[in-house]
């Protein structure tokens, strides 16, 4: 373990806070820095929504807003719809998944003092921090922002006569390619951290899903992060040195560029999914107070989704002139990958089942998660059938399923794990009821705004337009847009309260003790806040797996991972593997 | 009922059949599980005294819900092989033959003309306008000049980017007559949402009408760019 690190004690507020190598340090400064970006994210999600729901009317705050945010020009709106999802997957979901609940849970949960690299861990933030910085900087450029969407699909990335932007767009793949930069750096430090630095005792198959899932994540990142930054490196080059990778006038190949962002992009899909699948499953058994149903088969899903994520990413590209015959393969490897999904609900609900289920904010969103995340995945089936998809690809089906993934899936996972963990994050209490009121509206309002965009996609409606009423055939649609945007507004306004609860309760909230929710996972033996280091003179050894809960016999509905002695060895299917020495 | 618009093509009838299957299936998907999660979470709500039952699993159950959701999938992903197959894995032979041209943002349409040959001085060219017969095969080559646009059809289910540097071939053989509008589908730029385009299908003896009536108007100015 980390002996030298406890000789450097009482370092200054710049060492503290600023430049730290305490992981849960860092993972704070992940976890703030995201969520700054989500309300900047949640904003520019409000400007595309007005601008749909209401084309021809001037969006409110027109004359505070910086033109070059006025969805009404349809150059701008690319730009603001563009930078909307840019923001929410490589500024937010990203970085809050991995890089806060990755550096914060990692070694709390497995037992150790800290991340196996510390310096990279530093180094790691403020590489991502510098990429968002990039990113946020392409606002204030001549020519404005990307707008080329998430997907950045050249040529029109690769030449700026396309869209007029010249450097915002450069900005932007310099940012993209900081923030994986940081991405690739934090998941060799989480996967050898996992590998190396587990507590006695704290077998692989003793870890919590929140650490399986965050582990798996990383070796996902480590394998298609590079393919990224490789792509995104050729972009470069294309746009400011005057390569021709995906030039077809200079022999290049614009396919290409899709192979490579797919490759990359689908597994990220999964980079920005399991950690929440993780987190809600330790959730779901703490609060069901039962074990988790199915552990190992849990594990299993979780690799055979992340193995299987490598070879479905063509399912992107079944109308992109790929040859067909093509399609079919990655049609059947997506239908596949569906089964470990389906796999993982139904392990959920045999959690609940015969539970005793307390309602807490966390569970609550837990619950969300499971029940959009049905959805999400249901409506991949439709995609993945390639002639289904011909008509729905590029629609706002498509806008619908992602959200639900995205947002349903991965943004209520975050919101349950910081609902749960806050206490230990901070020595605070979150007040429950003003939570519980957030979780419950923020899911009605979330189903009020986004399932209607399935339908919207039934009818043909394309995504990325800035005025649905120019198309005859989606004009009957408007009053559904209305619809939407309003719900939307809504679904904005309500995150108000989970900001202003998070924001308060820093100060004021109740203090938390060591244990709030009687869970089992090690980073629940440590103080509210762990001080450095974590655990004081000594680690904890583990002596079971995390999920006793309700052991016939015992007085507690709870049995700590590292409580010695009596009570059962885990009994059941959890399988022991040897001790490491 | 009718959850899609109208569809006018020979292959829209399937599509619309593949996705209403896919609905159906997973419409079953839906209902049970989302009713099984309710009904679990306010069945097993916490109440003073009953404790958690204590299970780690049971794996004949968990054999079962991994085996029909792969049985399902599979026969769904092998159906839609099949439709898939059926509108992709040829081009039926015809001579109605019109190549689009997509570029930011206007979609050129071109007809042979007299002479029957295309890239020739008598093309017929027209912007944001398609006109064809109904009932017979249409061949569309599909090109862009600048970047990816996407030819969309709702009314047809007909989606294909059009990609710069490559010559896709797709067809479509229209079964009612009407205007139906053509979308770009693939985000090109600024003009994106405007780059929108009539089709006209007509009864062959009207299109053969419109078509003279155009190679008359034919003016060598006209003629392809280089
Ligand atoms: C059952 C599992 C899933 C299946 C079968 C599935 C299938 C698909 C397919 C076929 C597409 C491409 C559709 C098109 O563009 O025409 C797609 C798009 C997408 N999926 Fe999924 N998906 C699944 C789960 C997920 C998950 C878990 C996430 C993220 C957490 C996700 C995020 C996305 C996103 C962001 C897109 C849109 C990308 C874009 O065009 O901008 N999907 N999905
Ligand atoms: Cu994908
Ligand atoms: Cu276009």
């Amino acid at each position: 373990m980390s002996a030298q690190h406890d000789a450097q004690h009482s370092p200054s507020f710049i060492g503290k806070y600023i430049f730290s190598q305490d992981h849960k340090i860092i993972g704070i400064q992940f976890l703030f820095v995201s969520l700054a970006f989500m309300v900047l994210g949640g904003f520019l999600a409000m400007i595309v929504r007005w601008q749909l729901g209401f084309p021809d009317k001037e969006i409110p705050l027109a004359n505070v807003l910086p033109t070059s945010w006025n969805p009404a020009d349809p150059a701008q709106y690319n730009a603001v719809f563009t930078m909307h999802a840019s923001i929410m997957i490589f500024l937010v979901i990203i970085p809050i998944l991995t890089g806060a609940f990755g550096n914060f849970l990692i070694p709390l949960m497995i037992g150790a003092r800290d991340m196996a690299f510390p310096k990279l861990n530093m180094l790691s933030f403020w590489v991502g921090f510098s990429g968002g910085a990039v990113i946020a900087s392409s606002f204030f450029v001549e020519g404005g922002t990307a707008a080329t969407g998430w997907t950045a699909y050249p040529p029109l990335s690769a030449d700026p006569q396309y869209t007029g932007v010249a450097l915002g767009q450069t900005l932007w793949i310099v940012g993209v390619l900081l923030v994986g930069t940081a991405s690739i750096m934090g998941a060799v430090n989480y996967i050898t951290t996992i590998v190396n630095m587990r507590a006695p005792g704290m077998h692989f198959f003793r870890m919590p899903l929140s650490v399986w899932a965050l582990f798996i994540t990383a070796i996902l990142q480590l394998m298609a992060t590079p393919v990224l930054a490789s792509a995104l490196g050729m972009l470069l080059f294309d746009r400011t040195l005057g390569t021709h990778f995906f030039n077809p006038a200079g022999g290049g190949q614009v396919l290409l560029w899709q192979h490579l962002f797919w490759f990359y992009s689908h597994p990220a899909v999964y980079i920005m999914i399991l950690p929440s699948m993780g987190f809600v499953s330790d959730i779901m058994s703490t609060f069901a107070r039962k074990p988790i149903f199915g552990y190992k088969a849990m594990v299993f899903s979780l690799m055979g989704i992340a193995g299987l994520g490598f070879i479905v990413w063509g399912h992107h590209m079944f109308q992109s002139g790929m040859n067909p015959t093509l399609g079919t393969t990655f049609m059947i490897s997506t239908m596949v990958i569906a089964v470990p999904s389906a796999i993982k609900t139904f392990n959920w609900l045999g959690t609940l089942w015969g539970g005793a289920i307390r309602f807490t904010p966390a569970m609550l969103h837990a619950l969300a998660f499971v029940s959009t995340f049905i959805i999400g995945g249901l409506s991949g089936i439709f995609m993945a059938s390639t002639p289904v998809d011909m008509f729905i690809h590029d629609t706002y089906f498509i806008v619908a399923h992602l959200h639900y993934v995205l947002f349903g899936g991965s943004l209520f996972g975050v919101f349950a794990a910081i609902n749960f963990w806050y206490p230990k994050m901070f020595g605070r209490m979150l007040n429950p009821t003003v939570n519980l009121v957030h979780a419950v509206l923020s899911f009605i309002f979330f189903n009020l705004t986004f399932f209607p965009m399935h339908i919207l996609g039934m009818g043909g409606h394309m995504r990325r337009i800035y005025d649905p009423t120019l198309y005859d055939f989606l004009k009957p649609m408007q009053p559904m847009n209305e619809f939407i945007s309003v719900n939307a507004f809504i679904l904005g306004g309500v995150q108000i309260l989970f900001a202003a609860n998070f924001i308060c309760s820093l100060f004021w909230g109740k203090k938390a003790e060591r244990n709030p929710w009687h869970a089992n996972s090690l980073e629940w033996a440590a103080p509210s806040p762990p001080p450095h280091g974590n655990w004081g003179e000594k680690v904890p050894t583990v002596y079971r797996g995390p999920f006793e809960y309700s052991l016939p016999g015992m007085t507690e509905d709870y049995m700590p991972q590292d409580l010695p002695g009596a009570g059962a060895p885990t009994p059941g299917r959890t399988v022991m593997t040897p001790a490491r020495s | 009922m009718h959850l899609l618009p109208e569809g006018v093509s020979t292959y829209s009838g399937r599509i619309d059949l593949m996705f209403y299957v896919i609905l159906a299936v997973t419409g079953v998907a839906f209902v049970v599980t989302e009713t099984v999660l309710f009904y679990f979470a306010w069945r097993y709500r916490h109440r003073e005294g009953v404790r958690a039952h204590y299970t780690h699993g049971n794996s004949r159950i968990e054999v079962i819900w991994t085996i029909v959701p792969a049985v399902m999938l599979v026969f769904l992903g092998l159906a839609s092989r099949k439709v898939w197959d059926e509108i992709k894995g040829h081009v039926p032979p015809t001579d109605q033959e019109i190549v689009v041209l997509a570029s930011q943002f206007d979609w050129e349409v071109r007809y042979k003309g007299a002479d029957g040959q295309f890239e020739t001085a008598d093309d017929v060219v027209v912007h944001n306008e398609m006109h064809v017969p109904v009932n017979a095969p249409v061949k569309i080559r599909l090109r862009s000049k600048d970047v990816i646009h996407s030819f969309f059809v709702p009314a047809f289910r007909l989606k294909q980017d059009a990609v710069p540097g490559l010559t896709i071939d797709i067809w479509v053989q229209p079964t009612k007559t009407g205007e139906y509008e053509i979308a770009c589908a693939e985000l090109c730029g600024f003009g994106h949402g405007t780059m929108r385009g009539v089709l006209t299908v007509m009864e062959p003896e009207a299109y053969r009408k419109w078509l003279s009536e155009q190679e008359a108007g034919v003016v060598p100015a006209e003629a392809p760019a280089a």
